[in-house]
This record gives C-alpha cells, structure tokens and sequence, in this order.
C-alpha cells in the first residue's frame, strides 16, 4: 500500500536509540547531586590535606609536607597501629558474637520476641549515652566491676580500667563490641531467617549432625550477608570517635588514640586544620580497602545467578 | 528395603490432636500411598516415619525395629520434600553426593553412585548446574537423584509432583512408577491427588481427619468401599449419592426423599426401615428408552465418552457413557441403572451395607 521510506537516520534519532547514551542521560541526575554533596565536602577535606589552614586562617598549598610530617610522627604511627588493632579486635569478636547470638535467637526459644528486642537495646541507645555509662563501669575508684570482683574476693585493689595502656585498649574494645553486637545479631537473624527449615531437613536426613549442618548449609547460605554486616561493621569501627572521645579522649598516654579522635584533635582543638584533614584523608586507603572487600564480598556467587550458564 | 509399621500411631500439636491412632503396615517393596483431604495429616504421618516430628504415642517400626527414638539420620530414610529443599549453593553433582561427601566418602566412590544415578534420572548434562539454573521438573528429578543415590531402606515422597504443569506431572507419574519396579525400595507416596493414588499404587490408604479410613488395592477400594467418605473420595467424576430408604414392601426398590423408584440388586435385613444413601457411579448406567425419566441438565461430549449432568426428580446426577448421545439440555432421557452396580450406605453412621 504504502512505499516504506528509508530516510538517512537523523544523528539526534540515532543518539536516542543508542542504550548506552540513554542510560547515561537517566544518571545524570542523580550523579550530578552525588557529585555536589558526596565529592565536594570530600574534596574540600582533601585540598585541606594539602594546605596549612589554621583555624581562623585560610592556609596555603604545601604540598606533601603534612603528609610527610605524620610519616615521621610516631604519635601518627601509633594512632594507625590502635586503630587497626581496635578495628580487627572488635570486628573479630563482635562477629564471633553476634552471630552466636543470633543462632540462640534462631532456636524456639520462651519470650522470643522478648529477648530480640532486649538485644536490641545497646543499638538504639546514644552512643554517648553508653559511653558514659562505660565511664561509670571503668571509673577507677567507683567501677561496678572493681566492687563485684572484689566482693566475690578474687582482687584486692580495683581494677585501673582506663589508667594502664593495655586495661584502657580492652576496655574501650569491649565497649564497643557491646554496642556493635546487635547490628551484627539481628541483622546475621534475618539472615538465618531466609535459610528454608527444609533445607536442615533435608540436610539431617542426609545425615548430617548439628555441627555438619552449620558447616555446609549455615554457613554457605549466609556468607552473602556476613560479607555485608562486617563490612559496615569494620567502616564503623574503623571510624569510631564518640566513644573514645568520650572514655579515654584518646589517653592514657595516647595508648586508645585512634586516627579520627587524633585528626579531629589536632584540628580542632588544636587549632591545626591541615593537619587534622590529612590524618582524615589516611584514613581512605584503609577503608576504601574494606569496601573493595565488600564489592569482592557481595559479588553474587555463581550460585544465585538464575539462568544458563 | 525393609517393611514399615505403623501401631495405633498418635501426634497432638499442643493439646489438638492431629493423628487419631494410625494402623498401617507396608510390606517390604510395597508402593503405598497416602491419601486425603488437605489437613488430614498426611504429611506429618511421613514426617513422623522421617523422624521429623516426634511421636505422641503409638510405635513406629523399621524392618522390625522400634524407630520412635531414632533420630532422622539413624532411620536412613530419604525423603523428596514437596519443594524438593535442593541445597541451592551445591551444583546438582553436589547435591546428589552430599550424603556420601558427609560420609566421607572417596572421590571415586561417590562418582561410582552419583553417574549411575544421573544416568537414570537424565540428568548427565546436568550435573554441573546450580538448582537455579534448573526446571521445575529438572529439579524434580534432583530431589529424586538425591534420594536413589542413598540407597536408603525406605523412600519418602510428599506431594513430590503438586508444583509441576499437567503433563508434566503424568511424564513423572510414570518415571516414579517405573523407578520404583527398578529398585525395588519401599515407597510411602503423599498425594492429595486420587488418580496419582490411582494410577501409582500398590496400596492406596484413605487418610481422613487423623484417622485411616481404609486401606487397599487401587480397585479394591474402588469397588468396595467401607464407607461414605472413600466412595466419595476416590473415582472420578465422583459417585452420585441420594438419600432415601427401601420401598417397606418392596426391598429390591430404594426410593429417594423426592420420591424417584431405583433399582437394588440385594437388601441385607439391616438396611430396611433406616435412612439410606444410594451410590451409584457414572458409569453404571446406560441410556435406554423406557428407563426412569431424567432431564439434561449439561451434556459434555468428549468423543471417546459422554458426560451428562441430569436431574431425576430434583437430584442432579453425573452420568458418564460411551455411547452417543445425541440430547439437548433440558430435553428428557431414559435412564437404566446397572442395579448389582449400586451400593447402599447407611446415613447415620457412613457405613457401607451393600
Ligand atoms: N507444626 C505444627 N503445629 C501445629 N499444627 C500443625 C503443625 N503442622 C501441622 N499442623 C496441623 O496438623 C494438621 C495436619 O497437617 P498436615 O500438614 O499433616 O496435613 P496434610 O494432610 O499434609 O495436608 P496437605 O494436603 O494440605 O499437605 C493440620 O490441621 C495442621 O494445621
Ligand atoms: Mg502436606
């Protein structure tokens, strides 16, 4: 009927038909805002690192040279070696835990709900709330601890929680372990929940014990979301101020200083922006290795692809 | 293989019973298979066997031996779970090998199980793929593969084939049937569907509300049944019921609540002067000038047979015939009753009398 006209493709038609392009003008959007409010206050802090800004007073590019001062501070190397301890320590026991937790939780257990929502507790209350209450149970002369081992008679003297390095280090990671328990727990719970109570049937007719059954059907089957808990549980740790600012302010003898209690003391109260803003900006090598984890991590296992393979 | 035992088995979930004291006993090699309406407790009669669920009271036996405090992987059982429960991060070789890999066993030796198997099943190309990447019937057939390679002493199948399309399930029908004459193993089977029941079994026990209401071969149970409720529940279309009593004077005539005469082969003594059902199934009937007068109500012409809903005074009927019919709704037929066919049940209790 009629002639099918094959006009020469115009370059806008072609652009609009292209996928790639498309796909691009729909981010653009959302990349722009991204850029604005993500990659400008981190550019800020960057160009901070390089320049020796004092509170009060625009600072000028140096270069390199904070950089290469915190290289020869040994206070620097001190607060980075706190920080990774603190960080494994923590993230090792806090997964450890919480996820023993979260397999009691899992078991028909009496009041349940009641004890989910009990582990619950140290999350939602304020870290600096906590904090102080660490403060109390650490407190050289009042701590409850002191007077319960002392009371049962297993020490004669109280304990200096925050006082001796070592005492302080343990003491700042077990408070931080007991507030970063129930984001691994309950979230680890969710993740036992999505396991089918079949597949454990099936498993122990297979005969499987307890144990075997952890091993090759647990395990497996939540690795996905331990990928993803731990990694925001280390970029919290790693990034943790509150509560050392609050225990320990980094003392004694800068023995629990980490890098962002040391950057924003010689930032802010020390008056030394540059500086503060370089021992930030060490801080990114470390945890853009934790997220390069998770992306590694999180990478769907060959086993979730629907599909040929 | 071994023969399985049910004596006057007992399950209360909490304080509601479920199972109502069970008898039931399968010889070794036997394919039964459990019947019944949803919720009749089916599946918790075979996960009990499994040693799934525990036990209220009554004895569950193994090739003789007393299992109640066995757990699951000392009963070696395998059971094919409704959803198949595949272990989605093993790929199918895997999966078929994981009883042996817990075991211990060598490389070799689990290949020496898993290839004859795979083979069996069609599932050679397959091996490598995850549960995901599979169909619904391919994954059938793992969950199956799962179960031969154990070589257990009992297989366990509940609703193994409610999640598949028509076809595909009467392909598997006859793949299990055929398995099972292959292996030989003991087979208890849940369905809710009586033409798998039908078509599969050796032994076909009628479940209801907790309790077995009889156990037979297929035909058995289809010819005799003991009761109102397997006369019901098993053939398809299902068996027409009317109530009414023997004519007082003439007892080789039942006469319906509407007043409709039908015919009765033999009247035991019992069956006078109390509240009857008449079963009568579609296929015992024919059309005949000078038979009782029916009115089409739908008539189904399938070519190989007819089926015709008819109404006789005021009851509706199935009737199924291999003749052709060449009637129109609302038009009216004579019917003849094929009067040894019919069966007599009493009201009250259920019971079959004829
Ligand atoms: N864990 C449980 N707790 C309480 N009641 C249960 C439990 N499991 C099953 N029941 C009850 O037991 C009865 C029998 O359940 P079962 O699953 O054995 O039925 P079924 O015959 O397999 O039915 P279907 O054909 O629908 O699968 C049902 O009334 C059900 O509600
Ligand atoms: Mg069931």
């Amino acid at each position: 009927m009629t002639a099918i006209t094959t006009k020469p493709p115009s370059a806008l038609g072609a652009l609009t038909r292209n996928n790639t392009f498309l796909g691009f003008m729909f981010l653009l959007p959302a990349a722009v805002f991204l850029l604005c409010f993500l990659t400008y206050p981190l550019g800020l802090g960057v160009w901070l690192g390089f320049t020796d800004a004092k509170i009060g007073r625009d600072g000028i590019f140096i270069g390199l040279d904070n950089y290469i001062a915190l290289a020869n501070d040994s206070v620097f190397w001190m607060t980075v070696y706190n920080t990774v301890l603190y960080t494994f320590i923590a993230s090792v026991l806090k997964f450890g835990l919480g996820l023993w937790l979260a397999l009691i939780l899992n078991e028909n257990l009496p009041f349940k709900s009641f004890f989910r929502a009990i582990i619950l507790l140290p999350w939602v209350v304020p870290t600096v709330l906590s904090a102080l209450a660490f403060w109390w149970i650490y407190d050289a002369q009042f701590s409850i601890l002191s007077w319960s081992l002392i009371k049962l008679g297993i020490i004669d003297t109280p304990i200096n929680f925050l006082g001796d390095p070592n005492n302080a280090r343990f003491s700042v990671i077990a408070a931080n372990v007991w507030r970063g328990i129930p984001f691994v727990a309950i979230s680890l719970l969710a993740g036992l929940q999505t396991i089918p109570q079949s597949l454990h049937e099936a498993a122990s007719l297979d005969g499987a014990t307890g144990w075997q059954r952890f091993r090759f059907i647990t395990l497996p089957m939540l690795t996905p979301i331990i990928a993803v808990v731990m990694t925001f549980s280390v970029l919290f740790t790693f990034t943790d101020f509150q509560l050392i600012y609050v225990l320990t302010k980094g003392g004694p003898v800068n023995a629990t200083h980490l890098m962002a209690t040391l950057s924003f003391q010689r930032g802010i109260p020390g008056g030394q922006l540059g500086e503060g803003a370089a021992i930030a900006v060490a801080m990114i090598p470390f945890l853009l290795a934790s997220i390069l984890f998770s992306f590694f991590g999180l990478q769907r296992r060959k086993w979730q692809q629907g599909g040929q393979d | 293989m071994a023969s399985v035992e049910f004596a006057n088995v007992r399950k209360s979930f909490g304080t509601h019973p479920v199972i109502k004291g069970v008898d039931i006993e399968i010889a070794d090699g036997e394919f039964v298979i459990l019947v019944g309406p949803s919720g009749c407790g089916k599946s918790t009669l075979l996960r009990m066997l499994a040693g799934l669920e525990n036990i209220s009271a009554g004895e569950i036996r193994i090739g003789g031996q007393v299992v109640n405090g066995l757990a699951p992987k000392e009963r070696d059982i395998a059971m094919v779970f409704q959803n198949y429960a595949l272990y989605p991060h093993m790929t199918v070789a895997d999966n078929m090998a994981f009883s042996l890999t817990l075991k211990g066993a060598s490389r070799a030796e689990i290949d020496k199980r898993v290839k004859p198997a795979a083979e069996i099943l069609g599932l050679t190309h397959l091996l490598d793929r995850f549960p995901r990447q599979l169909s619904g019937g391919q994954r059938q057939r793992v969950a199956m593969g799962r179960a031969i390679v154990r070589d257990p002493q009992v297989f366990l199948f509940d609703e193994p084939l409610s999640n598949l399309d028509a076809k595909l399930r009467v392909a598997m029908r006859a793949e299990i049937k055929e398995l099972h004459q292959r292996l030989k193993t003991t087979t208890v089977y849940v369905t809710h569907d009586q033409i798998e029941a039908m078509t599969m079994a050796d032994k076909i026990v009628v479940m209801h509300d907790g309790i077995v209401e009889q156990i037979g071969a297929p035909l058995e149970l289809y010819d005799q049944p003991a009761n109102l409720f397997v006369a019901s529940f098993i053939g398809s279309p299902a068996m027409n019921m009317l109530k009414g009593r023997l004519d007082p004077n003439d007892a080789l005539k039942f006469v319906t609540e509407k007043g409709v005469v039908l015919p009765v082969a033999k009247a035991p003594e019992s069956a006078r002067g109390r509240a009857l059902i008449y079963g009568l199934r579609p296929e015992h009937m024919t059309i005949a000038d000078g038979g009782i007068p029916a009115s089409v109500v739908v008539i189904e012409p399938t070519g190989s047979e007819t089926q015709m809903i008819m109404r006789i005074g005021g009851d509706d009927i199935t009737g199924v015939f291999h003749q052709r019919i060449n009637a129109r709704p609302g038009e009216t037929v004579g019917l003849s009753i094929h009067a040894e066919a019919t069966y007599l049940f009493d009201a009250e209790s259920g019971k079959r009398l004829v």
